[in-house]
């Protein structure tokens, strides 16, 4: 059976070269570049180079950039270090969106608890914010605005840079959590007027484990974990130096194929939401344009997210779902809810994310087996019955 | 998938009784759109016995493998014994259900109870109204 991994917004699969720069960290060059022998040495050459490579593939300088153990740790500090700053100066609002991903949202709500005043934009229908939303929300004591470069679940990329020009205009940090958007967009954070922006490896073919802080110089950042002086004194631990070697390795790898990749990719995507848009009573989520080359996010009515999620699985299929049930709690995705999808239809949802390894015949094979298997649902769902039978509306057409 | 045990993958998989019953003797519906499951049983009774059930489910893996399992264990089995199926059997037989999905079972009973009610009801038959759920505030969404 065809064994098809449409789960690349969750996770990649690490390339050959991030694999094939990682292995001599292990074997050879193991040491800890806090040591002043050889071997720790090689370890803290390796630590510098990665860095510059890092750096310069986000337009910036080598000291601008904190090797962190993910995106998560990445958002946590930046979003604390910007709030402490802004508390000097007794300024506590902070803006972001309601569909950033929890690392920001949990991160922001403990800030609320602490008399932070925080303000959440209402996210458009095509899953969209524009830079004239942030300009209205910012006030004299706005201390950050931090919004999401890509959505993770529906794929919407935002307009950065313009949101980015209207923070410096008016002197407000803004920090990006590019996570999705890292080794798939082109970022460069001078040019787009980002201040903090953070990003993990595993999302470009890289390790699990290692992220980025970007910080323009300048800004303050509080730590998270304390300790030794690593990362310039504001993070703490010896550094993951086979993850940092492996993810600039894959990040120059994946950023040196961008415009290929996305021109292979976002077809195959076209394709597939083509193909799914056919089934009845379906819609796609997100912006049909302004959307990461990978990302398929549709809502089926009538059939649960789980329910689907492990037949395809059986039928060869990984993906995921905004439901409920594949979240553990009662609600669904935020982000679906975010943009005005009710709870009945959020359960219905279906993320399919692609990388540049799948093929035009995974594409078909998809399309021949998720119609199907969302047919059998509905003929088993009394939900869908009551449709048919016109005891309850549709709410998709 | 480790979520779930191998008879839990079976019922969902190869799910037992799915359809319905026309002119059904009982019927019950429980759960709602909203909280993301809703479970319709079926009863064809004779003679106070279970001659035939079936469901439809809309929900998720652990709610169909619930509902399939609920109807297999009170199929041929008399209206009173039916009235005695807990949720806490049904999660037995399935070799467990994680934690988060136990709902799943409480509504598989609710709905087997809500189809004997109709029965009941429908057939002008007493019954002691503290064996149903007050679904008016029964927590299967939360709410």
């Amino acid at each position: 059976m065809m064994q098809i991994y449409a789960d690349n917004a969750a996770t990649t699969k690490m390339s050959r070269t991030a694999i094939d720069a990682m292995l001599p960290y292990m074997e050879t060059f193991y040491g800890n570049p806090s040591s002043l022998h050889t071997v720790g040495q090689q370890a803290a050459e390796a630590l510098a180079k990665a860095r510059e490579t890092v750096a310069s593939l986000l337009g910036c300088e080598a000291r601008e950039i904190y090797f962190t153990s993910g995106g998560s740790e990445a958002d946590n500090q930046a979003i604390i270090s910007a709030a402490r700053i802004g508390a000097k100066k007794g300024k506590k609002h902070i803006i972001s969106t309601a569909f950033e991903h929890h690392a920001v949202l949990h991160t922001l709500e403990k800030l609320r608890k602490e008399g932070f005043d925080i303000e959440l934009l209402d996210v458009h229908a095509n899953g969209m914010i524009s830079a004239q939303q942030v300009a209205d929300a910012i006030r004299e004591d706005t201390c950050l605005v931090t919004i999401m470069y890509a959505n993770n679940e529906i794929g919407s990329i935002l307009p950065i840079p313009e949101i980015g020009a209207v923070c410096k205009e008016k002197g407000v940090l803004f920090h990006t959590d590019a996570v999705q958007a890292a080794g798939h967009l082109h970022i460069n954070v001078k040019e787009q007027n980002i201040d903090m922006l953070s990003l993990s490896a595993h999302k470009f073919h890289g390790p699990k484990g290692s992220g980025v802080l970007y910080a323009r110089k300048g800004i303050p950042l509080t730590n998270i974990i304390e300790g030794g002086a690593q990362e310039r004194g504001k993070r703490a631990g010896t550094e993951n130096i086979p993850g940092i070697v492996g993810m600039a390795a894959a990040m120059k790898e994946a950023c040196e194929h961008i415009d290929e990749d996305t021109k292979k990719v976002s077809a195959l995507r076209d394709k597939l939401i083509a193909g799914l848009s056919k089934i009845p009573h379906s819609i796609l989520n997100g912006d049909p344009v302004n959307r990461l080359p990978g990302n398929v996010n549709m809502c089926f009515e009538g059939v649960e997210g789980e329910s689907l999620l492990l037949l395809l699985d059986r039928d060869g299929i990984c993906a995921s779902s905004g439901s409920a049930c594949t979240s553990g709690s009662l609600d669904p995705s935020h982000v679906l809810l975010s943009i005005g999808r009710p709870h009945e239809i959020a359960h219905g949802s279906l993320r399919l994310s692609l990388c540049s390894w799948n093929t035009e015949e995974e594409i078909d094979y998809m399309l021949e087996a998720i119609p199907k298997v969302i047919e059998y649902l509905r003929s088993i769902s009394p939900l869908w019955r009551d449709k048919v039978e016109n005891r309850k509306e549709f709410i998709l057409k | 998938m480790a979520l779930y045990s191998d008879k839990v993958m079976d019922h969902f998989m190869n799910p037992r009784n799915v359809g319905s019953i026309e002119n059904a003797d009982g019927i019950g519906e429980v759960g709602n759109a909203k909280c993301g499951d809703i479970m319709k049983i079926y009863l064809q009774i004779e003679d106070n016995i279970i001659k035939d059930v079936k469901f439809e489910t809309f929900g998720c893996g652990s709610a169909i493998a619930s509902s399939s399992m609920a109807t297999e264990m009170i199929k041929g089995k008399s209206v009173d014994q039916a009235l005695e199926l807990t949720n806490k059997a049904v999660v037995e037989a399935l070799d467990g259900l994680p934690e988060h999905k136990l709902h799943c079972s409480v509504l598989a009973e609710e709905a087997i109870k809500s189809a004997l009610k109709d029965y009941y009801d429908k057939n002008g038959i007493e019954y002691d109204k503290a064996l149903f759920c007050d679904h008016e505030t029964c927590e299967c969404c939360g709410e």
